[in-house]
């Protein structure tokens, strides 16, 4: 039997080596990426489409991907924003009572668990229904309707931050709960809106399973919202299957850009979070 | 006649009864200071006279508020301009997430004064621009709290930053804005340290002037500093009401009695 | 328009925004059963789907293969993964100074945020001919592609999420709790055994159960690993195929085949429900101890 204290001992280096290998794996998987990536990354891929077939051919780059996964991103989001902004403030007490408000944020929760690729068969069922094919305005709706729940949890977490004192102030000099939610509580918790949006990007932009079915694929920059679109995603996932270099160059490209975008966006998010709450009370 | 006048009025949270028949008249253009031991309902009464109450859950009420001759509690009673005719300080000041400028301005801005309607409040000619006549807003009323030479330059900073003396006076300043005719202060200067405390009390005095004051607290001398008129509660009841002169000097319940002589506190 | 008029048109929106989720979720399990009925309403097939057979072209929807192969590499994941993460967040909570902690959390936060193809990426690059390599040294063979390549990539990705939920479980147990066990004589080792796994259990285990909503419902992932090859997995070296990529790998050929359609749409059904199942008692759990330590 080992003595109490050795005992502590070994925990104490379990704890450290386990943690350690969880900072590991991240530090592994981002260099992974970044040295393969980077191997075959050349700045004119930014900007070229790829040329010749997209699982063939050895030319152009990946801005069809770039260019398609900040358009679905971008518009998910805004569209998503539209509902999460009412809904989160509709939680409160003033709009809700504490059972309903309860049951909706289990419900939010619940919803932000579904995985996306039910979001995207739905979505491809939605989109046969109404006779539409795969294009940006399919793959922004099912992304949308994939971050919302998401969305609205975290920005519901921001408005339940707010203290009351706040609102009392603003309702005793005679606001209306609607003045007071508008222009005071979202004002208060706008750092924590904003990391909610930012949060919810980060996770449109990276999803593949919603807009396989129904954002299409597409070596083109899409010209209207009715065309396809290619995602960073769904690039690198078609093209490190071919046996082709070059395509597969252009996977790991795109895996670097979409990796480096997401680190961008979060970095952000807390840098915004930090400028924004200069008027915000701790 | 009285500005505020209250009739068995009832109140209770749940199940428990806060404010038991309380029925008082406030004088207009005094300061009135409601005094009493801690949980007596004295918070209670002053928040119903402007209705914060009904931020409560499972609140209720009985009988009647009445200002300027209409009850507040009435169906179809407008609570918005009730709370900008009734101004609210509170114990713990709650500056709004915004300039110091902003806060000022921000009870015009929600009840809609043009810039005309805001430079006549404050005696001046109209001059047709909205940011000059804001300002100049700005500037009368932190005159008026007190708090002008404290934050002029830097009145586009947080309101969060400034001392917890210079926020209640920024609060003061801030309901002294929608122009109200009574100000209502519950413990308003609990909170501060004494010198801060000491200028707020140097403002009401100048404000009863103009307006009714309304204040509740705890602190013998500081009711006896500023009271016209005082109105003792205890357990939840409405015990005595007089002028200050007589409540201190006779007073005629054996409670009132005790608390004076700090028998109950 | 004056403000009372305001605020009641502005709130009808708001709500409606808030009812919007639950439209949501109807609408997701209405359309789903409706789709999946041609299968729900047929007896013969109804029973078919617990075989091991998959062959749409022949009408034999047997789901076995699916629902094992989604089981086996969700249980791997948190076989593999729930030592290490609760030992991680007892490290962050326990272990760490401050600025530590405070980054180690920042690290954690960014791993949450990477997206599912880089952690496939990363499994194709390494995992996989990692695997392929043990196979050879145990004398097996296999190309590498596997359900234990799909457990230890789904392992790494569910790994934030169950370490910040620990982490927080963790961290609100009241300081009194600690000072006690302590100021008896225990070490730290006991100290967490008697007092803080104790108190922070609910916690712990409600993080352990939302990390396997997440794994049982990971497509790309795994996807990208893990064999798709459509029978029952009979090794941790065999391939499999987990629902989400029997899924999304039958994009194109459901339209040809009747019913094919129908059987996918069962089995995003009973993935949803499973998911939803799954969080809500994490959820349920939380509240509750929650409710209890508040």
């Amino acid at each position: 039997m080992i003595s109490r204290k050795g005992q502590d001992r070994v925990f104490g280096w379990l704890m450290g080596l386990s943690l350690a290998g969880v900072v590991a794996a991240l530090i592994a998987i981002a260099g992974c990426v970044a040295v393969r990536g980077a191997a075959g990354f050349t700045w004119r891929m930014l900007i070229e489409t790829p040329k010749g077939g997209y699982y063939l051919g050895g030319e152009g780059g990946i801005a069809n991907a770039i260019v398609g996964s900040l358009c679905l991103a971008v518009g998910a989001t805004l569209l998503s924003a539209l509902f999460s902004l009412p809904a989160s403030l509709a939680l409160q007490r003033e709009y809700a009572s504490p059972r309903l408000s309860r049951a909706a944020r289990l419900l939010f929760d619940t919803l932000a668990g579904v995985p996306s690729i039910v979001w995207g068969a739905l979505g491809f069922v939605v989109m046969s229904w109404l006779g539409m094919r795969a294009s940006l305005l399919a793959g922004m709706a099912t992304l949308a309707v994939l971050i919302f729940p998401i969305m609205t949890c975290a920005m519901a977490e921001a408005v339940k931050a707010v203290p009351p004192g706040v609102k009392e102030a603003a309702r005793g000099l005679g606001a209306s709960r609607t003045q007071t939610s508008w222009l005071v509580v979202a004002r208060q918790a706008l750092p924590g809106l904003l990391a909610a949006v930012l949060l919810a990007f980060g996770r449109g932009i990276g999803d593949a399973a919603s807009v396989l079915f129904t954002a299409g694929y597409t070596d083109h920059i899409p010209r209207s919202l009715l065309d396809p679109v290619a995602s960073l995603p769904l690039a690198v996932f078609f093209q490190i299957g071919t046996p082709y270099p070059e395509a597969q160059a252009r996977g790991y490209a795109s895996a670097l850009v979409l990796l480096v975008i997401v680190l961008l966006v979060s970095f952000s998010s807390r840098l915004a979070g930090r400028r924004l709450s200069r008027h915000v009370l701790r | 006649m009285p500005h505020i006048s209250i009739h068995k009025l009832t109140v209770s949270y749940g199940g428990h009864v806060a404010l038991k028949d309380a029925s008082v008249d406030i004088p207009d253009k005094r300061i009135t200071v409601i005094l009493g031991p801690s949980g007596c309902g004295k918070s209670t009464l002053l928040r119903s006279v402007n209705r914060l109450n009904d931020l409560h859950e499972e609140v209720s009420v009985q009988g009647q508020v009445l200002v300027d001759g209409e009850d507040v509690y009435a169906a179809g009673a407008d609570e918005l301009s009730l709370r900008a005719k009734v101004g609210f300080l509170s114990q713990r000041p709650c500056p709004l997430p915004m300039s110091v400028a902003d806060n000022v301005s921000f009870g015009p801005r929600i009840h809609r004064l043009t810039p005309d309607q805001m430079l006549r409040r404050i005696g001046l000619e109209p001059r047709g621009d909205r940011n000059g006549a804001v300002s100049l807003l700005v500037e009368h009323y932190l005159k008026l709290a007190g708090l002008w030479d404290e934050v002029k330059d830097r009145l586009r900073a947080p309101a969060a930053n400034l001392s917890l003396g210079q926020q209640q006076r920024l609060a003061l300043a801030r309901a002294l804005a929608v122009e109200p005719e009574a100000i209502l202060a519950d413990e308003p200067t609990s909170a501060l340290d004494p010198i801060s405390a000491q200028l707020i009390e140097k403002r009401f005095l100048a404000l009863k002037e103009k307006y009714t004051v309304v204040l509740v607290t705890h602190i013998l001398r500081q009711a006896k500093r500023l009271a016209d008129h005082v109105v003792f509660l205890y357990m939840g009841e409405v015990v005595e009401s007089a002028p200050a002169s007589e409540f201190f000097a006779s007073p005629r319940d054996p409670r009132t009695r005790a608390y004076l002589a700090g028998e109950i506190s | 328009m004056d403000t009372r008029r305001q605020d009641a048109l502005v709130a009808g929106w708001m709500r409606g925004a808030l009812l919007l989720g639950g439209a949501l979720a109807l609408a997701a399990c209405v359309g789903l059963f409706a789709k999946a009925w041609p299968i729900l309403s047929s007896a013969s097939l109804l029973a078919g789907l617990l075989s091991p057979d998959w062959a749409p072209a022949q009408g034999e929807f047997g789901l076995l293969p699916f629902a094992a192969g989604t089981v086996a590499v969700t249980l791997l994941a948190m076989i593999l993964a729930t030592p290490v993460c609760v030992l991680s967040a007892l490290c962050i909570s326990e272990k760490l100074s401050r600025r530590w902690r405070d980054a180690a959390k920042l690290a954690v936060d960014v791993m949450a945020g990477i997206p599912s193809v880089v952690y496939g990426l990363f499994g194709v690059i390494v995992v996989v001919p990692f695997v392929r390599a043990l196979a050879r040294a145990v004398g097996s063979e296999s190309s590498g592609y596997s359900l234990l390549a799909g457990g230890v990539v789904l392992a790494i990705m569910v790994s934030p999420v169950i370490v910040s939920i620990a982490a927080e479980a963790l961290e609100s147990v009241p300081r009194g709790a600690r000072e006690a066990a302590l100021s008896l004589g225990a070490t730290r080792w006991e100290t967490v055994r008697h007092v803080l796994l104790r108190h922070a259990r609910p916690g712990i285990v409600s993080g352990v159960i939302i990390g396997f909503a997440r794994a049982f419902g990971e497509t790309m992932a795994v996807m990208m690993v893990v064999g798709n090859a459509p029978r029952v997995p009979r090794s941790l070296l065999d391939s499999a195929c987990p629902i989400p990529a029997l899924i999304a790998n039958a994009y194109g050929e459901m339209m040809s085949v009747p019913r094919y359609e129908a059987a996918l749409m069962l089995a995003a059904l009973a993935l949803m429900l499973a998911v939803a199942a799954f969080n809500l008692a994490a959820r349920l759990t939380l509240a509750r101890w929650h409710g209890r330590a508040a």
